[in-house]
């Protein structure tokens, strides 16, 4: 009995292991596509978040707070939501409105545009990712 | 007629998520209504949409709602409802679906172009918004540079969830 | 004829909304009502989306072999729907948590009950 459940936890583990780094940099590649094709902010968030649980499903939540501990979770969740918003006032200081992307200093409307949306796109899926992993810890129970 | 397959699919996915007595299957089956809904959202070429469909609703929604039930019973309670409640909930039912559909019939036909949802806004983000802000994704235009302020209440409301459920969940009792 | 196939997608879509709005009324388990809710949800937000299509666009992703595309303002706003909604299925579920530990019940009438008499079993039963 106890070998068959040792078989379980190597196969989970091992697979685990080999997935988790391909779902982060595909998490990665949706948020930076987003202006291309479908994706964005949003749904690349969402499926960094869901590698992380992956990984806290398999291995335990001690394990997983040791990878991230309760203050880098609640900070991620927090620091996309500024990040939007700065780059918000950093349009204010260049001389347009509030989240103006044609008054930044860049060569062409177009570039800043596109620079822009790239940070703010980040910034949403760093928040979303935070928070996703912020509510499995604490929805989530151990078994034992 | 792969639309009207899908969409039967949809009314009996969702009727059997209500009415089962097991809630893991009831949770399982509606992430199966989850994911059809997106492949219904590709098929009429919402692809955001059911990107963010598929990932948020089939997975984060799953996720949670079977965290949230290995916390509580996993079998519904046998429910005797008195026949007077059913009558009340047959007749709140059937109001409410004569007053939708009696305003369907004024809607315009699937798929016209000259409905008056596309008239306005819609045509102005399309032509402008490559020489504007430079992104060939329309959406991604919209919902980041011309609607850019509601994103951000968006997301200010994402990380309001997160607060509120540390806040709810967080203390020693 | 013509008027049954140009409208029976806006029926089928006040149907699902029905069958969630039933379950949100009529069952007595938190969790199934709140399956209820994301079902009403999502219905309402398949009949956004289907207000967005035009026949022989494709999708609203510029590109030079198409002229006709799909309106992609509803998108946009049920993109920002999808999300609100799952922030409220949490919070909803954190609150299911708090009650569950303060009742030991799931069941609305049976919560009503105890509240009112601070006992689960209902009058007239033996215990």
């Amino acid at each position: 009995m106890s070998e068959r459940s040792a078989y379980e936890h190597v196969i989970k583990r091992a697979m685990t292991k080999l997935l988790v780094p391909f779902i982060q940099l595909f998490a990665f590649y949706v948020i930076a596509h987003g202006d291309i094709g479908p994706g964005g902010g949003f749904q690349g968030g969402v499926i960094l978040g869901a590698g992380f649980i992956l990984y806290v499903i398999t291995f335990g939540m001690n394990e997983g707070r040791k990878r991230i501990s309760r203050i880098t979770s609640d900070l991620l969740s927090a620091a996309g939501v500024l990040v939007y918003a700065t780059v918000g006032f950093v349009c204010m200081a260049a001389g347009g409105h509030y989240l103006e992307y044609a008054a930044l200093p860049f060569s062409s409307p177009q570039l800043a545009g596109h620079l822009a949306i790239f940070v703010i796109e980040l910034g949403v899926g760093i928040t979303v990712a935070g928070v996703m992993i912020t509510l499995y810890f604490l929805i989530g129970r151990e078994l034992k | 007629m792969i639309d009207f397959a899908l969409l039967f699919f949809l009314v009996v996915c969702a009727v059997a998520a209500i009415q089962m007595r097991d809630l893991l299957s009831s949770i399982m089956l509606l992430g199966i209504y989850s994911f059809i809904m997106a492949v219904v959202w590709t098929r009429l070429n919402a692809v955001d949409v059911a990107f963010t469909e598929a990932s948020v609703g089939a997975g984060i929604t799953t996720i949670l709602l079977i965290a949230a039930l290995s916390r509580t019973r996993r079998m519904e309670t046998k429910q005797c409802v008195p026949p007077a409640n059913l009558l009340i909930y047959g007749t709140v039912i059937l109001l409410t679906s004569a007053v939708l559909l009696y305003g369907t019939l004024d809607m315009p036909t699937y798929g016209d172009p000259g409905a008056p949802a596309h008239s306005h806004v819609a045509p102005r983000y399309l032509e402008k918004s490559f020489e504007e802000v430079g992104v060939p994704n329309v959406v991604t235009a919209v919902l980041a540079s011309y609607r850019g302020y509601d994103t951000l209440g968006e997301t200010t409301v994402i990380f309001g969830a997160g607060i509120c459920v540390i806040l709810l969940l967080r203390r020693k009792i | 004829m013509e008027f049954i196939a140009g409208k029976y997608n806006y029926w089928i879509y006040v149907a699902l909304m029905m069958i969630g709005f039933y379950a949100m009324i009529a069952k007595g388990n938190l969790i199934k009502k709140i399956i209820g809710m994301n079902v009403f949800q999502t219905a309402v937000f398949l009949f956004y989306i289907s207000i967005a299509k035009v026949r022989e666009g494709t999708a609203p992703i510029l590109w030079d072999r198409t002229v006709l595309y799909d309106n992609p303002v509803p998108h946009v706003l049920i993109l920002t729907a999808i999300v609100v909604s799952v922030s409220t299925t949490a919070v909803a579920l954190a609150l299911i948590i708090l009650i569950y530990r303060e009742f030991g019940t799931m069941e609305e009438d049976e919560i009503l009950r105890i509240q009112k008499n601070g006992s689960a079993v209902p009058p007239g039963k033996p215990e």
